[in-house]
């Protein structure tokens, strides 16, 4: 029996207004999913609160009444994070996208979390500022969600992620009170640096609703390059030769044969077909520094055995490139209909090895893989094509994950880089982190979130209640498909 | 009760599994769709419309008033489909749920009424469309319609339809069936040969592009066949969930052009090239017609995609004029034509030619969507309107009778100061400008 019955969706409704709360099946239908393979859920209801006052008594009502919240952006998440929980209510902030502020004296914006990435990186960009952190759905998705996830994207190898541009947050706390962190000083050391913490809590300590983000000046000059590779295994040698050089591209991506041929079929932009590996490198910066790392990269990629190396001639040509790259994950869904993708990460200097395993992951299960990822960071998306109506084969796609894991966290490396643990890596969170950090980790969300109604049974399970029939592990998975 | 098995048969129409199992819900269609950008729900997002379809077709949801109204709600666009990287084919699978919801009864009663009468009486029967087109024009020019708008009684007794009215674009004093030669030889010999549609509004509403488009064709010294007993395309009917005649349609065309023998089959509508080249899709199951179908498609082409492929650069003269280009979506992202009118034009000298922002959004002109939902319509034709004047062009071109009337409805509800002309007319004017 829901807690989230007809009388407390009344008083939802009474403070959020009856315009602004959904509850019928195709609505809940709408918003049981995010990107992520394997999981869904239907909501009780949906709600999309006009300010904060509204989303303090939601809260407050969660905690009297015990049911659970799901925050959520755009719904473009990779781990499950803003998928919902068993008796939850979905708190949707996409109508919360207004640019505040853009301050160019101390060069920061301030914006609401439901502000889309790629048009606040528009707006900056046209007073010659920067944002530069772009995960594959910049178009599409949320500040506020990159925030809770603390997201990546192609540039992180030079400019960091989205915890490198966040100096501020208002977030409402379970209790309903407003918590405010950082701001516009650089420097800030009062206290327990709050922000870092929230910045990646995957809506499991509050609902964010206000972000103070750095920018920093856009660079002058940018090269882009492609490089093709008749053999994978020169492509890794030359990502680290680059990294070993000294040599800090603003973004070293790689992409083997199977998706360079779906990301072709989707584009048709002449990427090569045959090619074991193709890598796409951008350096940027001012002046002839720039022409000089490009050089010097050229060279590298042609000692390693790249059997074609190219400069993009334009603007438009590198942002085809990049686009084209960007594609990657959706695209592979033309092999099959279920794309699992993950984002293992490993040092750099152990990419080589990774990439290896993952392939040997593929044939030792077998099932196939699709690999590309942010190869100058180690951080690898290797993508299970498979159908998740084939539950003999969903089965050795989720042992060839565990192996891939297990492995990768042998190398020193994690289990997620970029997109968070949410549902789908919960189970490996203490092999990756180890016990007390996840003890420390439940402790410090019982205490903000006593009841455990934010987003429970993501990151980590703390009690089964209310997280019943969703199959919130892999092992709950492997007995509910076999 | 037998509505079940009835049910059961009705889904049978939607694509199986397979095709409904490729979206993977990334969300990357959600920046390209004008709908989900009207209202921020899921349900009204390609992702959440292809969601709903999939759990109905599985038999896991009802088919609902909610669910027919987002699946009539979408423009049908395509835009998630450019934007899909997964490559599902939503336009088709959108269409198959139209009729599901059709054929259960879901449909508003009176737009259902009025699409019956339209697609399954009037377009199909050439000479009841030409003759319901001479009534309209009576009503248009004895003076009637402007009695109605200017005394303010359209307004008083129905406000939108008083609107919607001021919508429909003016009947040709010509229809081009009825004074087009059915053979037009090039005087020379001729290296492309050609065939026309004219369409069914082509023919009766925009006769002078038909005019300026054989025009042009000549103007490259073309032979032209224009089989007088050819039909409408029958992509309205398809697109509005009436396969049936769409197939009957497509078949009598087949036959119309077939006596004749044609290199290109030319046509000045994005949504009949569109429509036409799926000709050998929607037949190959035909036995008699599917070979003639998958030949007559492979000939299609839209007049801007010929004049891209042709040798017409060194007879363009210059053009002192601004102009920007608006992406039917019929073009962009059903044939995905767009690099090829822009080639056409920009190689008209001294032309200066203005990229439209989000020239390829819809302008919410889509078929009867302006009429069946004139409000969320006008919202996206006020974006797109002023799109235009970001850009200070003089003209808007645009190759789609729908985007051409509605444009030219936009720029007079939004006081824009802009010409709206089909981007053939205006290569014409070019042709013609030294003489």
């Amino acid at each position: 029996m829901p807690c989230l019955n007809n009388h407390v969706k009344e008083k939802i409704k009474s403070i959020v207004g009856a315009k602004n709360f959904l509850d019928s099946v195709e609505d809940k239908l709408c918003y049981s999913y995010d990107a992520t393979a394997l999981y869904n859920q239907m909501p009780e209801a949906v709600v999309f609160p006009d300010d904060g006052e509204q989303i303090s008594k939601i809260l407050k009502l969660a905690n009297e009444e015990l049911f659970n919240i799901v925050p959520r952006g755009s719904g473009t998440g990779l781990s499950g994070g803003s998928i919902p929980v068993e008796n939850s209510l979905v708190v949707v902030m996409t109508r919360w996208n207004k640019i505040l502020e853009i301050d160019d004296r101390n060069l920061t914006a301030t914006v609401q979390p439901g502000v889309i990435t790629g048009q606040l990186q528009k707006e900056v960009e046209k007073l010659g500022l920067f944002y530069p952190p772009d995960p594959g759905s910049l178009n599409v998705c949320t500040i506020g969600g990159n925030v809770a996830n603390n997201a990546g994207g192609l540039r992180g190898l030079k400019y960091g992620v989205t915890k490198n541009y966040v100096l501020g947050t208002e977030m409402i706390l379970p209790n309903g009170e407003l918590l405010k962190t950082g701001g516009k000083n650089y420097k800030d050391t009062a206290g327990y640096n709050l922000r870092d913490f929230i910045v990646g809590s995957e809506g499991t300590l509050g609902v964010i609703t206000k972000i103070l983000l750095k920018l920093i000046p856009v660079p002058s000059k940018f090269i882009t390059l492609i490089a093709y590779f008749d053999k994978l295994s020169d492509s890794a040698k030359a990502v680290a030769d680059i990294i070993s050089a000294h040599i800090t591209p603003s973004m070293l991506e790689f992409l083997d044969n199977t998706t360079i041929n779906c990301v072709e079929d989707f584009t048709n932009i002449g990427l090569p077909r045959n090619a074991d590996a193709i890598l796409l490198i951008e350096v940027d910066g001012r002046g002839s520094a720039v022409d000089e790392d490009a050089e010097a990269i050229k060279k590298i990629l042609k000692r390693d055995g790249a059997s074609f190396v190219h400069s993009a001639e334009s603007e438009g040509e590198a942002s085809k490139l990049k686009s084209a790259r960007r594609s990657a994950f959706s695209a592979l869904a033309r092999k099959r209909p279920t794309t699992i993708l993950e984002d293992a990460t490993v040092p750099r200097s152990e990419l080589p090895v990774m990439i290896e395993k993952v392939m040997q992951a593929s044939r030792k299960f077998d099932v196939t893989f699709g690999n590309f990822g942010h190869a100058g960071d180690g951080n690898l998306h290797p993508t299970c094509l498979t159908d998740e109506r084939d539950n003999a084969e969903i089965n050795r796609a989720l042992k060839a994950f565990d192996f891939i894991f297990n492995e990768a966290i042998k190398l020193g490396g994690t289990i997620t880089g970029e997109h968070g643990t949410g549902l789908s890596k919960k189970e490996f969170l203490e092999l990756a982190v180890g016990i007390p950090a996840v003890d420390m980790m439940k402790k410090i969300k019982l205490s903000i979130d006593e009841n455990n109604i934010l987003n429970p049974g993501k990151i980590f399970s703390i009690s089964p209640r209310c997280e019943g029939s969703l199959p919130s592990s892999r092992d709950q998975i492997k007995d509910y498909v076999s | 009760m037998t509505k079940l098995n009835s049910n059961n048969l009705l889904l049978s129409v939607l694509p199986d599994d397979d095709v409904l199992s490729q979206c993977i819900h990334c969300g990357m269609c959600l920046a390209t769709c004008p709908t989900y950008e009207l209202t921020k729900l899921e349900r009204s997002s390609p992702r959440g419309r292809l969601k709903m379809i999939k759990s109905v077709a599985r038999g896991e949801m009802k088919i609902s008033k909610i669910f027919a109204e987002e699946m009539n709600f979408c423009l049908d666009c395509q835009a998630c489909e450019t934007a899909c990287p997964a490559g599902v084919k939503y336009g088709s699978i959108v269409e198959a749920a139209r009729v599901v919801i059709e054929e259960s009864g879901y449909g508003k009663l009176v737009s259902r009424f009025l699409k019956y009468i339209a697609l399954k009486i009037i377009i199909p029967n050439k000479s009841l469309l030409k003759s319901t087109a001479r009534l309209l024009r009576f009503y248009q020019r004895s003076g009637l319609q402007k009695f109605l708008h200017k005394s303010g009684i359209f307004k008083m007794m129905a406000p939108k339809l008083a609107e919607i009215d001021k919508l429909s674009p003016s009947v040709s004093s010509k229809f081009s069936d009825n004074h087009l030669e059915e053979k037009i030889p090039s005087a020379v010999p001729t290296k492309y040969k050609t065939a026309f549609l004219t369409g069914c509004l082509m023919n009766v509403m925009f006769d002078e592009i038909n005019n300026d488009t054989i025009d042009v064709l000549k103007a490259l010294n073309c032979d032209i066949f224009i089989p007088k007993n050819q039909v409408c395309c029958g992509s309205l009917n398809e697109h509005n969930g009436d396969f049936e005649t769409a197939k009957s349609l497509a078949k009598k065309n087949i036959d119309a052009f077939g006596q004749s023998d044609y290199d290109f089959l030319i046509t000045n509508s994005s949504g009949c090239s569109a429509f036409m080249k799926e000709y050998g899709h929607i037949l190959k199951d035909d036995p008699e017609y599917s070979g003639k179908a998958k030949i007559f498609s492979s000939k299609v082409k839209d007049i801007m995609e010929f004049l891209a492929d042709v040798d017409i650069e060194k007879k363009l003269n210059t053009m002192n004029d601004s102009v920007t280009y608006h992406d039917a979506c019929h073009h962009v992202h059903t044939q995905k034509i767009f690099s090829e009118p822009r080639k056409v034009l920009q190689s008209i000298p001294e032309l200066s030619f203005n990229e439209l922002e989000e020239s390829t959004w819809c302008c919410g002109s889509a078929g009867i969507y302006n009429i069946t939902h004139y409000d969320d319509s006008m919202k996206l034709l006020e974006r797109k309107m002023n799109n235009i004047m970001k850009t200070d062009s003089k003209i808007v071109l645009a190759a789609n009778p729908g985007c051409i009337s509605q444009l030219k409805y936009g720029a007079k509800k939004f006081h824009v100061d802009v010409e709206i002309m089909h981007p053939v007319s205006f290569i014409k004017k070019s042709l013609n400008a030294n003489k």
